[in-house]
């Protein structure tokens, strides 16, 4: 069954508008992607009817918010394959899920353990090891990428050793479109021991997430990514390792006795989850979610795989352009410069003509570094987007290279 | 080559009724900038916007700022010129009351000053108008 684009646009109302007189055209999606109404709908529905703080008013507004927020747990746990409940915390995003992770290894890492990452990473993915590694006198390895922009797969395995403590890398690079051959590299790691944190920002919103399937200890994500509110995200952690993991921020809701002394904490996932949480973003990622996974996930997944293959068939065609990142597992993501002018002066004719799209170095300098550009211009696509959007995207790219050439 | 006054821009652009030419005027205006010499490009000159980066040189003679400012992006070039245009060889009383808010409103360019923009433009300007308060 194909997907029925038109029908689905239609439940994102953002996406009707006009910019400067022109259809918005929106390929910003690895950035952050628009919510469809029942998302909208969802949190307006808490605010109007049953907002309270959770877990602790002895009030039925407080039971309802509780009732919501407790299973839009229980959606992510299923959405994700998790063991159970207890292993959803909730997070502010991808990037605050890896630093509970960096911040309990630091605290366990001894001087000369390894901790590895790979040369694609988000800063995410990068900034919280280096300073957790810099804290313990651990060492950060990084594993180098080949010029296609596919993970050096021989390197990651030479360079794992008996005191590689842990693995971070993204299941899909934000910069490039990589897809890494995660469950796989989990395997490796795990023969030698290793924890393994997968960044899943971007591999989250292309579905057929299965933790456990993967073999990984964590998995990370964030709620903006996948048609749901900002300020939310998940980091999914293996029961068994999340036990006794350092506690993160200390305060209500994740202790269980406390004495001017001293205190004892509580049970998961709570004890991860200090103070009020984000309970309207909890709901609406978890109706994001439920949103997500009533489609049909291989129409869906073979609309992406066109839209990506139409964009790089012009892209080849494309005299002066360059793709950034040619993996053969590849999804989401066009990557791009045209010779002789600088992604930012090419983002900007673009946004005249009412596309969106984004241009820098994508949170990931030395990555910049290590292909020998300053940045990049960057196509991102998701369920909703068109092939007609991908040829607007091209027309106003001819247009941008003649005004700047 | 002499850059255009301020004024002389706001009615060039004014006259233009699409925006292909006006972003081409500015594009041209980018070209036009006398480029930096590489030397001065140094780190305490650079102003990093997250999409492009901006450098600053100021020196002041009897009175009066110069400036050198540099990008490595043309249209932030061709704002920048803009820019250079409203302050460039100034005293620092004409800068400070030059009100570059209105200027850029009156090119119909205020959306691409913003501080969000990234483009380091916004700094750019504060950092002259600083220059400019502590040379008084
Ligand atoms: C690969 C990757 N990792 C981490 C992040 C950080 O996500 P967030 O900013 O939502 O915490 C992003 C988002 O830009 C990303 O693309």
């Amino acid at each position: 069954m194909s997907l029925d684009v038109r029908a689905l646009r239609e439940q994102f109302p953002i996406l009707a508008q006009e910019i400067d007189g022109n259809p918005l055209v929106y390929l910003d999606n690895a950035a952050t992607t628009q919510k469809p109404q029942a998302v909208l709908d969802a949190i307006m529905a808490f605010y109007t009817q049953c907002n309270a703080n959770v877990h602790r008013g002895a009030h039925a507004l407080s039971d309802e918010a509780t009732r919501r927020y407790e299973k839009a747990r229980d959606s992510v746990a299923h959405f994700i394959h998790a063991n159970s409940r207890e292993e959803v915390i909730w997070t502010s995003g991808t990037t605050e899920g890896l630093n509970i992770v960096a911040n309990g290894i630091a605290q366990r890492l001894q001087e000369g353990d390894e901790v590895m990452v790979t040369q694609m990473e988000h800063h995410a993915d990068l900034v919280t090891w280096q300073q957790a590694c810099t804290r313990s006198r651990a060492i950060l390895k990084v594993v180098p990428i080949h010029d296609n922009g596919a993970l050096d797969i021989q390197a990651f395995e030479d360079m794992l050793s008996g005191r590689t403590r842990l693995v971070a890398l993204p299941h899909v690079s934000n910069a490039l479109g990589t897809v890494n051959p995660i469950k796989k590299l989990a395997a490796l790691a795990k023969q030698k021991g290793a924890l393994v944190v997968i960044d899943g920002a971007q591999g989250i919103a292309h579905g057929g997430v299965d933790v456990q399937d993967i073999g990984c200890d964590f998995y990370a994500f964030s709620g903006h990514k996948l048609f749901g509110p900002t300020g939310i995200g998940v980091l999914w952690g293996r029961g068994s390792v999340l036990e006794d993991w350092p506690v993160w921020q200390t305060g209500g809701e994740m202790i269980a006795r406390v004495s001017y002394e001293a205190s004892t904490w509580g049970a998961l996932p709570n004890r991860l989850e200090a103070g009020t949480p984000n309970i309207a973003g909890a709901i609406g990622m978890a109706a994001a979610i439920d949103w997500f996974s009533k489609l049909d996930l291989e129409a869906v997944q073979s609309h992406e795989k066109q839209l990506l293959a139409s964009a790089t068939e012009q892209a080849m065609a494309f005299d002066g352009l360059k793709i950034i990142g040619s993996a053969p597992d590849k999804i989401g993501v066009l990557s791009f410069i045209i010779d002789g002018s600088h992604p930012a002066d090419v983002g900007f004719i673009l946004d005249r003509q009412g596309i969106a799209i984004r241009t820098g170095d994508h949170c990931a300098q030395p990555l910049m570094r290590r292909l020998g550009v300053p940045g990049t211009a960057r196509a991102s696509f998701s369920l909703y987007n068109t092939l007609d959007e991908v040829d607007s995207l091209f027309r106003a790219l001819k247009k941008a290279q003649m005004m700047l050439a | 080559m002499k850059l255009p006054g301020s004024e002389e821009i706001v009615d060039d652009l004014a006259f233009f009724d699409d925006w292909e030419q006006r972003y081409q005027y500015i594009i041209d205006l980018g070209k036009s900038l006398p480029p930096m010499d590489e030397a001065d490009k140094t780190e305490d000159r650079l102003v990093r916007g997250c999409q492009s980066s901006v450098w600053l040189k100021a020196h002041r003679e009897n009175g009066v700022l110069h400036f050198a400012v540099d990008s490595d992006a043309i249209i932030v070039n061709g704002l920048l010129a803009l820019v250079m245009a409203a302050y460039n060889n100034k005293t620092p009383e004409q800068i400070l009351t030059f009100d570059i808010d209105d200027y850029f409103q009156q090119l119909d360019l205020e959306r691409h000053i913003t501080p969000t923009r990234g483009n380091g433009l916004r700094a750019i300007v504060s950092k002259i108008q600083d220059i400019a308060r502590e040379s008084r």
